[in-house]
């Protein structure tokens, strides 16, 4: 099976007298992995994620998601992708069904009332779908922006710190839901988190980036037997924390 | 259904069920022309000097024109307005990275204009009927090209204001209010080109609105049908229309470079 998304040699600057925000990242997500991008403030994670969203013009480089080139095709991929971070909001006024059944129509999904249904079901949002979104807790929304990045069935879905500011409880029902999910589906996940239990939990290989660059990659487990630590979060801070 | 049109049926959805749950906004959308039909009566009512001469062909010239220029007005806000709404309620980023082409915006916020304006406009038209009996329809089919090349030339405006939000963030959103306001003194709408000073007048005729006003003049004073002025209103629309999809592409492409559609509702 070919793989979800390809990214090479991908740099970017955002002015030409400033430093790359991305320098040079190289990495291949297989198709139904669940892939980590951990860094740092500033290490060039929401730029990476804007790239292969193609929200952000890479200055050099190359990405192919699912397939199809994001620098000439970009539509066809977002059609079977998506995306989803707190730090985005769904418009507030309207209700959860109103949201979901604009992003219905928006990703052209067939059937979108039983897709609704069928995600209200699935992660428990029955009680709230005729609410306004802004009137929802931390949780319900975590469940909804979920809702809204499933919408399409999603073959490569990016997900921007799912469980921020969510209590242990209801992140661990996100963390459960999403790797029965990625399993039932073979959905490939890129997940960037500041949260290192999760991380350590869900995926499979994790790129460390620090200044734009990959400066460590493997397996949860791989990296906190190669630096001698107890946890994924001591790597981090060894790494944060090294001069450069 | 197609997939391109729905999903810009998911776009104008999006913004009919806000105005379903926001009866403001839509009371919004009435109040300034009717305001503006009020005053405008009550102006045109006094200059008449009786109450009963209100329907005199001069009033009808003036109240034909704040009409029509509320269309170009409301069409002009109602595209920019419903570009603002996604940058108020922080969902640009959702719909930037689903699979809803620039042209799809466009169109959508194009379909949202239309209905904005005719929210606006219809009610302001039949209170010129009620309180001055000014009926707008007496200026006859024309009317209805009247109130498409201005609803264009609205649209072409609205994709440079549109384009200066992209450009310089929601910093320059004070402008989907003001910018059509500037042109009303070059627009003709209450008198004639010939009365602006020779310079100014090919700057005048360089917009559609002008040979809209033109040709309503023509039509309410002198009863005929100006062709050519209708023809000049579309002509000058596209070429507006072209120049200004044509920044707008430019500036999204740009924005998608600078990486300011990340943060630009700050």
């Amino acid at each position: 099976m070919p793989p979800a998304l390809i990214v090479e040699g991908l740099r970017k600057r955002y002015r030409a007298d400033a430093p790359f925000a991305v320098d040079g990242l190289d990495f291949s997500l297989p198709a139904g992995a669940t892939w980590g991008l951990l860094g740092g403030n500033g290490a060039g994670k929401t730029t990476t994620i804007a790239m292969l969203l193609g929200l952000l013009v890479p200055s050099e480089g190359r990405i192919t998601a699912l397939g199809h080139d994001m620098a000439t095709d970009r539509f066809a991929a977002l059609a079977m992708m998506n995306f989803s971070s707190p730090y985005i909001a769904l418009p507030h006024r309207l209700s959860v069904a109103e949201n979901l059944r604009i992003y219905g129509h928006l990703y052209n999904v067939a059937g979108t009332g039983a897709r609704i249904a069928e995600l209200a079901e699935t992660l428990q949002m029955g009680d709230f779908l005729n609410r306004p979104a802004g009137e929802l807790s931390a949780g319900q929304k975590t469940r909804v922006a979920l809702a809204k990045a499933l919408i399409n069935r999603p073959q490569l879905l990016l997900l921007d710190e799912p469980t921020a500011s969510l209590d242990p409880d209801t992140g661990d029902w996100v963390r459960t839901w999403l790797e029965r999910y990625r399993a039932d589906s073979g959905c490939a996940i890129l997940l960037a988190s500041h949260n290192m239990a999760e991380v350590e939990r869900l995926c499979g290989h994790v790129l460390m980036l620090k200044k734009g660059r990959v400066v460590d990659q493997g397996a949860p487990a791989e990296l906190v037997a190669r630096f001698g630590r107890d946890d994924l979060e001591q790597v981090f801070l060894d790494i944060a924390r090294a001069d450069a | 259904m197609n997939p391109s049109l729905r999903r810009i049926w998911g776009l104008v959805y999006r913004h009919l069920a806000l105005y379903r749950r926001s009866p403001p906004r839509v009371i919004e959308l009435m109040y300034w022309p009717i305001l503006q039909m009020v005053v405008w009566g009550f102006i045109t009512a006094y200059l008449a000097g009786a109450q009963n001469n209100v329907a005199s062909v001069g009033a009808g010239i003036l109240l034909g024109g704040v009409l029509l220029w509320e269309a170009a007005l409301r069409s002009q806000m109602g595209f920019s307005i419903s570009f603002l709404e996604e940058i108020w309620s922080r969902n640009l980023g959702h719909i930037f990275v689903s699979p809803l082409r620039p042209r799809e915006l466009v169109a959508g916020l194009m379909v949202m204009s239309v209905l904005r304006a005719a929210i606006g406009v219809v009610p302001a038209m039949i209170l010129a009927w009620v309180l001055y009996s000014f009926n707008i329809l007496s200026v006859g089919p024309a009317l209805v090209g009247f109130f498409a090349a201005l609803i264009i030339m609205g649209w072409a405006v609205a994709l440079g204001v549109t384009s200066l939000i992209l450009r310089y963030g929601a910093g320059a959103e004070a402008l989907a209010w003001s910018v059509l306001f500037g042109i009303t003194p070059f627009a003709a709408v209450f008198y004639p080109v010939n009365v602006l000073p020779g310079w100014l007048q090919p700057f005048a005729l360089a917009l559609p609105a002008a040979h809209v006003f033109e040709g309503m003049r023509a039509a309410l004073l002198e009863g005929r049908f100006a062709a050519g002025h209708m023809a000049a209103a579309f002509a000058l629309d596209a070429v507006w229309l072209a120049g200004m999809s044509w920044v707008f592409m430019r500036q999204f492409q740009g924005a998608r470079v600078r990486g300011a559609l990340l943060n630009i509702g700050e």
